[in-house]
């Protein structure tokens, strides 16, 4: 091939693969797929195992992962990875349960699994410090940049109260299941985070919620899509000074975890474990109040697993 | 050795370090180790002088080994080391190749500006207003050049690739964000750049002998030098070849004559003579017989200028020296000082000996560095400063005062870094959501590495920030992340001494969890 020849073709297959890009695949916008839960719980809750090991009981006590995933779809995994901090200052979610959610989804079948979150700090140091950078690609998924405007696309969403668009990664458009995998921590303005907070990751533009009332905000944005899947990780639990921490000092080991598809009921039961009342987030309370899931527990039927 | 073969040596030496610093400067994925880059920057002649006036130890032997090289064969420096000579001999590659220019002519040594412009830099040196350094450093103005002007394309084009791929779900290379800086800023190393492509397509290296003041230092090292160039009379047999491919134009060759001041040592001459008539002779045996540099005119001249310039710029940087607001508002943020990277000790340090070499910026893996505009003064402009608008410092990272050539940011330890106050966080009140619209917020806590900004009880069960000052390191996360706009309700203003921060003590939480009790609900 001569060498004008080759820089036409290639110009030519450029502009191709752009224009596919710009008519891509959407189609599934929206078009959730909700499973069909045939499992007995609403919400299990493990203690006193390894993070890796109570995922596994957690899930199989669900009905195992296949009843999330199904052959060839592709999965998000959201962890919280907001935080330049080593695993063991728990600020981030905990790598070894990160890992072993992948692992299922892939046993499962889902053919790509993809890992992001919107940082905020530096987003490299954040995916390698974290540790999940280095889990994600051993467990073979991918993880993904998260920290430039473009890859946010703008949508509206009802029933929110002072919020009904944002701007979302684009991902979360096309992704056939979501699975949120929060770390429990306590939180300087929102009291506690966990689930629905963890959705702060998916969005770009944080500063609107801040402006516009938070707690409001937080609960609002869980109207727009609700997680398939609610992994709360309450292994190593950061008390005081978060969410990003000061020093190892401020952690409890509780070895917990919390799983539920009902995204409310999940930040409930982590409210408990982290020893404040539900109602006392204003989240937490706007959500339940909006019908978003519920916050009282006792309607629920809970599987409590100790190891 | 034949000397036909130094070019060829030369040539390799110089890429080497060209592409070398290239990469260093464009690093912006932050693939190299900051220790890779002392390999390369410790040669570099300001900075390793200014870290030489500044330390005696084995860091500071950049600037010995050059004046050894230089007394031994001449200003090899200028066309091997020094980037900004290796780009103007690309420009003059360029130029030949597209047959714009076929030779190069015998040029004037240009004496008076030389010394004058000389002159001017090492008191600048001396006296801590580096703003002649920084304009003139060949070094430094290379590295703004490719900061400034070369990076943000090269950026642009990678994330354009990038954006492609993300398309088409391929993960492979990570779009990075373009903070730039006002455009007055991109006007300094634009109007370098422009003078020195110029001056190298028509003129070869007219810019090293007439304007770099490293040139001009070791010119007058080179007056001592063990070896020199000169033509060989018996052998020269008049071709002017030498003369037509010298681009320092230093070679007169009707008096078969060589200024080895003005020569680069780029060695065209020795490979197109067809008659070894240039030769490196040992300058102690032979006769000096270089007609051209003789008159010693200008030293009045040249006293006269530095004094007045000093005047100008010396009145000019106090007039700039406190800038004190940033914009007019009802509740005006006042910043009286800017923010000085960690390591640099204190403002004043790091005016003195920054040339503005941009590493640090390009080095920068959040970008906080920042080229300065006027805040460190008229003095300062392009030393770079923390701006807490594109960025803040993250609490890990010692990245900048591990690539500093000049040392105006020391190195640090990571533990000392963390404790390095280099401003204090202000809160205003009536700029903040939760008194202005009565909701929770809290960002500038929830960044906090420190915790020194706590959120403190307020009315209705919410919660407002309150600001420690002896916790706060000043990394600026707080002013980062405030979304109040168009003024912060947040801000740091620099300390002009850096302080050591108290370290937060924290008690080990008390709370037993029983492994194998009830679950609360």
């Amino acid at each position: 091939m001569e060498r004008r020849e080759f820089l036409k073709k290639s110009a030519a297959a450029a502009i191709a693969i752009g224009a596919s890009s710009t008519l891509g695949n959407y189609s599934n916008l929206f078009a959730h797929n909700f499973i069909s839960q045939k499992s007995p719980y609403d919400l299990v809750a493990v203690k006193g195992g390894e993070p890796d090991i109570m995922f596994d009981r957690a899930i199989a006590s669900l009905g195992g992962m296949k009843n999330f995933v199904k052959k060839g779809q592709t999965v998000i995994v959201k962890p919280n990875i907001g935080w330049d901090v080593s695993p063991e200052r728990a600020g981030n979610t905990n790598p070894k349960l990160v890992e072993r959610i992948i692992q299922h989804c892939f046993n499962a079948g889902a053919k790509t699994v993809y890992v992001f979150d919107h940082t905020c700090d530096n987003w490299t140091r954040c995916y390698s410090d974290s540790g999940i950078e280095r889990v994600v690609k051993g467990a073979g998924a991918k993880i993904v940049p998260a920290d430039s405007e473009s890859y946010y696309h703008g949508i509206t969403f009802k029933g929110g109260k002072v919020m009904s668009e944002a701007k979302v990664h684009e991902l979360i458009l096309s992704a056939d299941v979501f699975i949120n995998v929060p770390i429990l921590k306590h939180h300087g303005s929102s009291k506690i985070t966990a689930s629905m907070k963890n959705l702060m990751g998916i969005v770009w533009d944080r500063g609107y919620w801040h402006q516009n009332n938070l707690h409001q905000c937080i609960a609002d944005f869980s109207m727009y899509r609700k997680p398939d899947l609610n992994v709360v990780d309450a292994y190593l639990v950061m008390k005081r000074n978060g969410p990003r921490g000061v020093s190892k000092e401020d952690l409890v080991l509780m070895k917990s975890q919390i799983l539920s598809t009902d995204i409310v009921a999940a930040d409930a039961a982590a409210a408990k474990l982290y020893g404040v009342e539900p109602e006392d987030i204003p989240y937490i309370k706007a959500a339940d109040e909006m019908k978003i899931g519920t916050m009282n527990l006792g309607k629920l039927k809970i599987q409590r697993i100790i190891i | 050795m034949k000397l036909v073969h130094l070019k060829k040596v030369r040539v390799i030496i110089s890429l080497t370090f060209f592409l070398a610093l290239l990469l260093l400067f464009m690093d912006f994925g932050n693939v190299l180790s900051p220790s890779y880059t002392n390999y390369f920057t410790f040669l570099q002649f300001i900075p390793s002088a200014i870290k030489f006036a500044g330390l005696v130890g084995l860091s500071a032997a950049g600037f010995i080994i050059i004046m050894l090289l230089t007394l031994l064969f001449g200003r090899v420096y200028c066309s091997t080391i020094c980037p900004l000579g290796t780009l103007q001999d690309l420009f003059s590659f360029l130029s030949r190749k597209l047959k714009k220019k076929k030779y190069y002519r015998k040029k004037k040594p240009y004496k008076a500006l030389r010394y004058a412009l000389l002159g001017l830099a090492i008191l600048s040196l001396f006296t801590g207003y580096m703003i002649i350094v920084i304009w003139l450093d060949p070094y430094s103005n290379f590295g703004r050049i490719i900061t400034l002007l070369i990076k943000p394309i090269i950026i642009f084009i990678k994330n354009s690739v990038a954006f492609i791929l993300i398309k088409n779900r391929i993960f492979y290379l990570n779009p990075v964000e373009i903070i730039y800086p006002s455009f007055y800023l991109l006007l300094f190393p634009l109007f370098v750049f422009s003078v020195v492509a110029y001056l190298s397509l028509k003129e070869g290296r007219l810019f090293c002998n007439s304007i770099c003041p490293v040139g001009s230092f070791l010119s007058i090292l080179s007056k001592f030098s063990l070896l020199k160039i000169d033509i060989e009379a018996k052998n020269c047999i008049g071709c002017k070849l030498c003369e037509r491919v010298c681009k320092a134009g230093c070679i007169d060759r009707e008096n078969k004559a060589i200024d080895f001041e003005r020569c680069v040592s780029c060695y065209n001459c020795f490979t197109v003579c067809p008659s070894e008539g240039v030769k490196y002779k040992l300058r102690y045996k032979s006769k000096k017989n270089s007609a051209l540099s003789e008159t010693d005119y200008g030293k009045r001249k040249f006293i006269a200028n530095t004094l007045s310039y000093l005047a100008i710029f010396s009145s000019l940087s106090y007039a700039q020296r406190k800038i004190v607001s940033k914009l007019p508002s009802k509740v005006a943020i006042r910043k009286k000082f800017p923010v000085s990277p960690p390591g640099s000790l204190s403002i004043e340090h790091f005016k003195d000996k920054c040339t503005a070499c941009h590493l640090c910026v390009s080095s920068c893996p959040s970008q906080v560095l920042q080229p300065s505009y006027l805040e460190y003064g008229f003095i300062g402009m392009m030393q770079p400063m923390m701006n807490y608008e594109a960025s803040f410092c993250n609490y890990d990272c010692i990245i900048c005062s591990q690539v500093c050539p000049t040392s105006a940011i020391m190195p640090v330890k990571l533990e000392s870094k963390k404790l390095t106050q280099l401003g204090k966080a202000n809160f205003i009140k009536e700029n903040c959501i939760v008194y202005t619209e009565g909701t929770d917020c809290g960002a500038c806590s929830e960044h906090c590495p420190t915790k020194a900004v706590n959120m403190v009880p307020y009315k209705n069960k919410l919660v407002i920030p309150e600001v420690s000052d002896e916790y706060c390191i000043g990394c600026g996360a707080c002013e980062f992340a405030c979304p109040v706009k168009p003024y912060k309700a947040i801000y740091v203003d620099g300390n002009p001494v850096h302080f050591t921060a108290k370290k937060k003590e924290l008690k080990k939480i008390d709370v037993k969890v029983d492994y194998k009790g009830d679950f609360p609900f």
